[in-house]
């Protein structure tokens, strides 16, 4: 693979005419106002799995982490780091992918980068995204904005994502292979923002657990959740039942948690269950003065317990 | 999956049944694990104390052994496959997964016999399948051996650290009679071995014994029979996971294991050595165990004593997790000083993935 022949697969998928003037940067000419701009590199394994692909997961991963914000996602720069030997056929489906994720949200490729590492030095492929989004007028999420009594939302059930790479990269040779939600958020997301929304997060590393126990210590308020009003995959929860492990703790890359203030959280529901990504969106709990910065979660059985901030990496039990 | 009510029902049948403090030990890890996760202790009346078991397999491994598999996974040309559980255990030098950082060949496996297809494919390579885990998972070894040999693969090992529960249990009570009250015996265990290993612990030693499931319900049942047998004065081993469990076991794993797995004293983290309770591979297939194949150490009966952690007096529910001065601060699950901190069945790592303000109030300090 030599380097013109990526060059040339960018330029046949990503043009534009920001792109396509081929200068040293992207020269872009931006409205006055808030941008917001994020950064992420993605290095899956394996590079394909099901319900998605590296590609589409690094323009998604990026997308999310504006539209969480409130932006709406203009730009995206991409940069790629490719093993020698890489199969250009697999490569091209990946930046096909990137391409029409970014094109259904509006979201236009200004500027890449492509280096070639010999074999060994690299996985396969690592993409690392950055974005620039426009935030709309007094829009400001921030976590220190949570109140006693805002309500949490979850906009699909936990860990699809995380289930789905997890069975890939252990043979678990379940059938149908657990699907990934892998999904830009955008258009999900967006039109809460004339709600009385305090702050989203997509749960990705780390799942549910992770983003609420953020949410808790940065908003230094505590957090209340009902298990059984968390929405379930039936997939994720049998084989995860199966493994000795639950999916709070597993990635999500389509779905947010919201928190909304008590008065809006209906409305907001009822937004997003109108949507195909958030059909089984739920109001789980509320933000509570008791227990500042930890989440408590009221089990099945009406007992409680602390939500946990997960630590390790997941591994399945022996039996 | 969880029967809200029944739940309910027996949760309020279960106090005034007899007089407390009554402790109940449940042996079997998947049950602590389930105990945690539920919060199932918040609904017992507080004189019922549940203490966790020598019951999870990886917990119960001496340093001495991972020590052991690290040496033979560090043989070049060799491919070792573990379960995940075991791969974050610390040995004296660091986890299995820092061996895989530092160019060994460790494979995580879901499904074992992946180890034996892999052997078949790469006849270049030393295949060690690690047998941990107690009589569950011992037919599994021997199911390995078994098709290895019809296949005439020559390059396929297993170290086994197989170990028994009924000894471990029988040591508990003759170390300690008073401690325990009753046991809520394993599921999976007995779904192999029946009833009948348990006997002495019911008619020597007058403890009961119920061979419970678990979902809650479950185990709040298990806990009620071991509380009806408290007040009745009586003592014997019931099954209350029928639909797993009969009194015979499985009598087709049973002669997997007796075909090529023999009785052998072993050591048992913080426990010490055990006598026959622990699973040898026969003399006569010696070409299939590790042991013999690379002879990287003593075979058994290695005790590595424990200075850092209270993993002895946690696996005999002696201590709480929370009791032992690195738990939380020193020993998390991304740095684990002890396997019961690593393991997903381990009663260290339930008390830190779901910790219960009730039971362990020093959680609430943020």
């Amino acid at each position: 693979m030599t380097q013109q022949l990526v060059e040339e697969l960018f330029i046949k998928y990503f043009h534009n005419s920001i792109l396509d003037s081929g200068l040293d940067s992207a020269m872009l000419s931006l409205k006055a106002g808030k941008w917001a701009m994020t950064t992420d590199s993605f290095v899956v394994k394996p590079v394909f799995f099901p319900g998605g692909d590296i590609g589409k997961l690094s323009v998604c991963g990026t997308i999310n982490d504006l539209a969480v914000m409130g932006a709406t996602p203009l730009y995206l720069t991409c940069s790629f780091i490719i093993e020698e030997g890489f199969d250009i056929g697999d490569l091209e489906i990946i930046v096909q992918s990137m391409n029409s994720t970014a094109r259904k949200d509006g979201l236009t490729i200004v500027a890449g980068d492509t280096k070639v590492v010999e074999r060994g030095y690299c996985d396969g492929v690592y993409i690392t995204t950055t974005g620039l989004g426009i935030v709309p007028n007094g829009i400001n999420y921030s976590p220190s904005a949570m109140q006693v009594e805002d309500r949490v939302i979850i906009t699909a059930p936990p860990g699809a994502h995380g289930l789905s790479v997890f069975a890939a990269r252990n043979n678990l040779g379940v059938e149908p292979p657990p699907q990934s939600d892998c999904a830009s958020l955008f258009s999900l997301i967006e039109p809460l923002n004339s709600l009385e929304v305090r702050c989203m997060r997509d749960p990705t590393r780390g799942g549910l657990a992770a983003v609420l126990n953020e949410l808790a210590l940065k908003g230094r308020k505590g957090i209340k959740i009902d298990e059984s009003l968390i929405p379930i995959d039936s997939t994720v929860a049998n084989l995860m039942e199966l493994l000795g492990l639950e999916p709070y703790q597993l990635a999500n890359e389509g779905a947010a948690v919201i928190i909304v203030s008590k008065k809006d959280a209906e409305r907001a529901l009822e937004k997003l269950r109108g949507h195909p990504l958030g059909r089984k969106a739920s109001i789980i709990g509320e933000i509570t003065a008791e227990i500042p910065g930890q989440v408590l979660m009221i089990t099945y059985l009406g007992t409680e317990r602390i939500m946990q901030m997960p630590s390790g990496v997941i591994i399945p039990r022996i039996c | 999956m969880v029967n809200k009510a029944a739940i309910s029902q027996l949760a309020q049948k279960i106090p005034g049944k007899v007089s407390y403090p009554v402790r109940i030990m449940e042996v079997c890890g998947t049950h602590t694990m389930n105990i945690a996760r539920f919060g199932i202790k918040q609904l017992l009346p507080t004189g019922i104390k549940l203490v966790s078991g020598p019951g999870c397999p990886v917990c119960v491994t001496e340093e001495s052994d991972i020590d052991l598999i690290q040496e033979l996974a560090r043989i070049t040309g060799v491919t070792v496959f573990t379960f995940g559980d075991l791969y974050r255990v610390p040995g004296s030098g660091g986890s299995l997964e820092k061996l895989n950082g530092e160019g060994a060949d460790v494979r995580v496996t879901v499904f074992p016999l992946e180890a034996v297809y892999y052997a078949e494919q790469n006849q270049a390579r030393e295949v060690v399948f690690i047998g941990i885990g107690f009589e569950t998972t011992a037919p599994v070894a021997a199911v390995m051996i078994d098709l290895v040999r019809k296949k005439r693969i020559k390059n396929f090992s297993v170290l086994s650290f197989h170990k028994r529960i009924p000894p471990v249990l029988m040591e508990l009570v003759r170390e300690d009679n008073n401690y325990i009250d009753g046991f809520l015996l394993p599921g999976h265990v007995s779904t192999v071995i029946g009833t009948d290993d348990y006997q002495p612990l019911a008619k020597t030693w007058s403890k009961p014994g119920v061979i419970t499931g678990f979902e809650p319900v479950d185990i709040l049942e298990g806990i009620y029979a071991i509380l009806e047998q408290i007040s009745e004065k009586s003592c014997r081993i019931e099954i209350q996971y029928k639909r797993g469990v009969n009194k015979e076991g499985a009598p087709l794993a049973r002669e997997y294991i007796s075909k090529y797995f023999e009785v052998c004293d072993t050591s048992w983290r913080g426990l010490g050595v055990i006598s026959e309770s622990g699973l040898a591979i026969r003399k006569n297939f010696r070409d299939f165990d590790a042991f013999y194949r690379f002879n990287p150490g003593n075979r058994i009966i290695k005790r590595a004593p424990i200075a850092t952690c209270s993993c002895g007096e946690i696996l005999r529910g002696v201590k709480m997790p929370w009791e032992c001065l690195l738990f939380g601060s020193v020993c998390k699950p991304d740095n684990p000083v002890g396997p019961c901190m690593v393991s997903s069945e381990g009663s260290c790592a339930a008390s830190y993935n779901y910790p219960d303000r009730y039971q362990d109030p020093s959680i609430m300090k943020v």
